[in-house]
């Protein structure tokens, strides 16, 4: 009898141990290399821009070259698609070898994974290359005021800017009561992506933020109580602006990148991004005239940062722990930060780095229109997600059905 | 397939031997048909009422219909997939019918058939992207507009995405048309139109009246079905879509594609319930175009009774003419635009060329693209190798066992390309998931097989059967087995028709983008799934070199089904033709 308990509780403990048992554990770095080595990275990313799926496969190099590991570009049309395709794969008990490896992911998204279990970790914080990351400046412990206990590594800085064609539209717009104005004295020169895309979101998000009087209920979830309060001011200026709109708001820009078309083909002079050097870039490819600069608001814009993280069924979490670590590390950031290639902003916190890396920073040319950090002045932290995803939604039912 | 018993042709010896691996192959394809399909449907039905575990219910309560119905866009959705559907396969018919009865056997008409033929094989998403480039208000056609009407920025005009489908539909027709108008051919060559044409005019008829009222209604008779599966397909499209249709709202088939990926797993019943109605619709579209046909058919008698003898012929011949050139060519020059895209440098309205050429759009993206075309010759050599096995085998096994594909057997063969992708390829993923299949390349390349498999078999089928059996009379009189009938005579004497078909599989298959994507579970990039990936992007230079790769990976096999025979029967001269 006694040993029949034994069993059963030998049995037991091996069944609780056997998971954790076989994920790597980032506070052993040379077992997760050695482990890496040969692994296959599916990375789930957004894949609607040139100029981050060139940086994808610049980073798939490096690491086949250096850890041996093999990175897959897993193009999206939406993030969402790879936490479907997790969620999903667990809801039919395929817990092992899922087909997503490392998911580039922030706000709802991150939010929906956490608390439906479907992530692996905490890991960020162990990485190697976490000593260098500037955790009391920027805001990489927190994500869209979610708390990230290291299940996602940041990897860039993002901050709303405004782009705007110098050609058509010399001047600075200091707040969205004036870009309104400016919209309505020049109908169908701006317009934004249609939520629910990330950035039209952004757009959203933006108005609310200036729209509210106060805008510290913005940091906590929506309630039914206060939502429909706390955003009308945010449908009485969409109400205003539509009819100004680009086509009238009847069509949007499908994304971001979209709307630099646009621009590039004079049909709007005013477009927002979500990355100070996203318009340098894209002067140097050809994509923006160079007649294009960027502005932000008087009261600041909202800024947060990109992450990865890893499913909970990855088949290749040490592989993809390296590429998180390789994400961070000061030769990937400096070759994002660079506007050549994507002018995102760093994570890292430049007194920690060492001076042969600093120096890197220091010689990179920002390009013509990315306003330097100073002028890129306070940046606004994201609301909760419960606001971005009911905002979205309702914007949904009253713009984006014809009604 | 559904074969009906007449006089067998091959001695009944030969028989009896290649009969038991032979009878198997129609019941395999029929499978490999068909079971997706079924299966995919009840994966589809099920959650629209309710029943998904994986989503944790299980009540067949109808509440997926509820939340169907209460979405806001619901009914400008559903009424999009209807006009667009009817309105281009009307014009679609229409122009087709006209360029016939004007001009078919004139030099005009070879004209335009040669120009046409090839864009059979332009894939849909390329076709919209060049029409996109195009008609867009900062388009090809408006900088060529824009000195003359003093533009120095493209109009706001609603023109690309439009709430009506206007340019949906346009770019539907465009390649309607050439499929079409190669179905007619066919038809053509079994119905005795010249005679009866010729008897037409004998009688004081003019060109265009008499055909359309002596030739029009067998050659129909005959493409009846690939007119349903025009109507069927405009309605249901998804990558097209994605290019050129409306987005406030959607139309149904892109919406369900969107509610397929949301994050809230519960939006998948609501997806699931919007493939119900999908199917739905088209069902009740094809009545309606059935009902049509009668309509006109009373009509048509009415007219031909009248003796009318042709007072339109003089309007309509043009008419007929340049709208047949005007889909040739907008799909053309579209083509063209994709090109001139992928070489842009800065390149600014309203300027008709770009400042400079560069081939710097290839050489950043030759990594990818490399890697995407591997993937689509992969998946479109497996499948079509697929294919031509299981219809080889059914044609050998129809004429051994001297059965004739029968009519009901032809629907069958048809009814993959009636019935909406994305009614049913929603729930085979599901079930896929559900049954713990990893999704991946084997998945999607039986995916393929399913749309590929009764092209190969339309495409393949007439050839065979036209094939002059007293060759393998005097074949098996000189001692050879029907193995050997098959490897030696037909086969050799039947290359060309062969590799057409291995052409138009591989051209279906590289087109394919739903089955890809949703069966592929993301892990599979083809040519077209990277492109219509790019269009949310709107890198026109992006988009212009994985469009013109993924046109060029559908011509090619084209390109080789004509110069292989040529080179293989260099010293056959009779078997040239």
């Amino acid at each position: 009898m006694r040993s029949l308990a034994t069993t059963c509780a030998a049995l037991a403990l091996t069944a609780a141990a056997l998971p954790a048992l076989a994920d790597p554990d980032p506070a052993d770095w040379d077992a997760v290399l050695d482990e890496a080595r040969g692994q296959t990275v599916y990375w789930s990313a957004w894949g609607g821009s040139t100029a981050t799926n060139d940086f994808i496969a610049w980073a798939g190099d490096r690491l086949k070259e250096e850890y041996g590991v093999t990175v897959e570009h897993v193009k999206l049309a939406d993030t969402a698609d790879a936490v479907t395709r997790v969620l999903s794969e667990k809801q039919a008990g395929q817990d092992a070898d899922g087909a997503v490896d490392l998911i580039w992911i922030n706000g709802p998204n991150f939010k929906a994974m956490k608390e439906a279990d479907l992530l692996f970790g905490p890991f960020a914080e162990q990485l190697p290359n976490w000593q260098y990351v500037d955790v009391d400046g920027k805001t990489v412990q927190t994500d869209f005021t979610v708390p990230t206990e290291g299940y996602e590594a940041p990897w860039a800085m993002a901050q709303v800017v405004f782009m705007h064609d110098t050609d058509d539209l010399p001047e600075r717009l200091p707040n969205m009561g004036a870009i309104l104005d400016w919209a309505q004295a020049n109908p169908g020169r701006f317009t934004y992506p249609q939520p629910p895309d990330f950035l039209g979101t952004t757009f959203l998000k933006q108005v609310l933020l200036e729209a509210v009087e106060n805008p510290e209920v913005l940091m906590h979830p929506a309630s039914d109580a206060d939502y429909d309060a706390v955003v009308a001011p945010l449908w009485d200026y969409l109400d205003e602006l539509t009819p100004a709109l680009w086509r009238s708001g009847r069509a949007y820009p499908a994304s971001g990148p979209a709307q630099l078309q646009l621009i590039a083909d004079d049909e709007i002079d005013l477009a927002i991004s979500f990355s100070p050097g996203e318009a340098s870039t894209a002067i140097a490819d050809f994509r923006l005239p160079d007649t294009v600069r960027t502005f932000v608001l008087d009261k600041g814009t909202l800024g947060n940062a990109s992450f990865v993280a890893i499913p909970y069924n990855s088949g290749s979490k040490a592989g993809a722990m390296v590429l998180a670590n390789f994400l961070m590390s000061p030769v990937a950031q400096v070759h994002a930060q660079d506007p050549e290639v994507l002018g995102y902003g760093t994570v890292l916190d430049m007194d920690k780095l060492p001076d042969a890396d600093r120096a890197e920073f220091d010689a990179l040319e920002l390009g013509v229109a990315t306003l330097s950090p100073d002028e890129l002045g306070e940046v606004r932290p994201e609301p909760h997600p419960s606001w971005t995803t009911r905002i979205a939604e309702d914007w949904q039912s009253r713009y984006g059905t014809g009604q | 397939m559904a074969f009906a018993e007449t006089p067998a042709a091959a001695p009944r010896a030969t028989l009896r031997a290649s009969r038991s691996t032979l009878t198997f192959v129609p019941l395999l394809t029929l499978a490999a048909m068909l079971g997706p399909i079924c299966a995919g449907l009840a994966g589809t039905v099920l959650p629209a009422l309710g029943w998904y575990p994986a989503a944790g219910t299980t009540a067949l309560d109808g509440a997926p219909i509820r939340a169907l119905l209460a979405w806001p866009g619901l009914a400008d959705a559903a009424r999009l997939s209807l006009t667009t559907g009817l309105a281009a396969t009307a014009l679609s018919l229409g122009i087709v019918a006209l360029v016939f009865a004007g001009w078919w056997g004139t030099r005009p008409f070879g004209m335009l058939e040669r120009l046409l033929s090839p864009l059979l094989s332009v894939p849909h998403a390329a076709a919209a992207f060049g029409l996109a480039f195009l008609i867009a208000p900062s388009g090809w056609l408006f900088r060529l507009a824009a000195p003359l009407i003093g533009w120095d920025r493209p109009p706001d005009l609603l023109i690309l995405n439009d709430p009506w489908g206007l340019s949906l539909t346009a770019g539907l027709v465009a390649k309607e048309v050439p499929f079409l108008t190669l179905m007619a051919l066919a038809a053509l060559g079994q119905s005795d139109g010249r005679r009866s044409l010729r008897a037409a005019q004998a009688m004081g008829y003019g060109r265009l009246t008499g055909w359309l009222k002596t030739v029009f209604p067998r050659v129909y008779a005959q493409i009846r079905l690939p007119v349903y599966v025009v109507l069927a397909y405009s309605m249901s499209v998804v990558d097209a879509a994605v290019i050129l249709g409306p987005t406030t709202p959607n139309t149904l088939s892109v919406q369900i594609v969107r509610w397929m990926g949301d994050p809230d797993l519960g939006q998948r019943l609501v997806a699931a319930a919007g493939a119900v109605l999908q199917l739905a619709l088209v069902a009740a579209a094809l009545a309606l175009w059935r009902g049509g046909e009668h309509v006109v058919a009373l009509v048509g008698r009415a007219w031909i009774l009248g003796g009318d003898r042709g007072r339109l012929d003089r309007v309509l011949r043009p008419l007929g003419l340049m709208a047949g050139v005007l889909s040739a060519a907008a799909v053309l020059a579209g083509l063209v635009a994709l090109v001139m895209w992928s070489v842009a440098g800065f390149w600014s309205f309203p300027d008709v060329w770009p400042d400079t050429v560069t081939w710097r759009s290839w050489s950043r993206h030759g990594a990818g693209l490399a890697e995407a075309a591997r993937m689509t010759a992969v998946v479109a050599l497996a499948s079509t190798g697929i294919a031509l096995i299981l219809v080889l085998g059914c044609l050998e096994a129809e004429h051994r066992s001297g059965r004739r594909l029968t009519r009901r057997g032809l629907w069958l063969l048809y009814l993959p390309l009636l019935v909406p992708q994305i009614a049913f390829l929603p729930g085979l993923q599901t079930l896929l998931l559900t049954a713990g299949a990893d999704t991946g390349l084997l998945p999607v390349i039986a995916a393929h097989l399913v749309f590929v498999l009764p092209y190969v078999f339309l495409s393949l089928g007439d050839p065979w059967r036209a094939w002059d059996v007293r060759h393998a009379t005097v074949a098996a009189a000189l001692g050879a087995s029907p193995r050997a009938v098959l490897w030696r005579v037909r086969l050799p004497m039947l290359l060309r028709p062969v590799l057409t078909a291995t052409a138009v599989g591989l051209a279906v298959s590289v087109g394919q983008y739903l089955p890809t994507l949703l069966i592929g579970g993301g892990r599979v990039a083809t040519l077209t799934t990277e492109a219509v990936a790019l269009a949310a992007g709107g890198d026109r230079r992006a988009i212009g070199v994985y469009s013109v790769a993924q046109t060029a990976a559908a011509l090619l096999p084209f390109a080789l089904a004509l110069g292989i025979p040529a080179l293989a029967w260099r010293n056959r001269r009779g078997l040239h033709g």
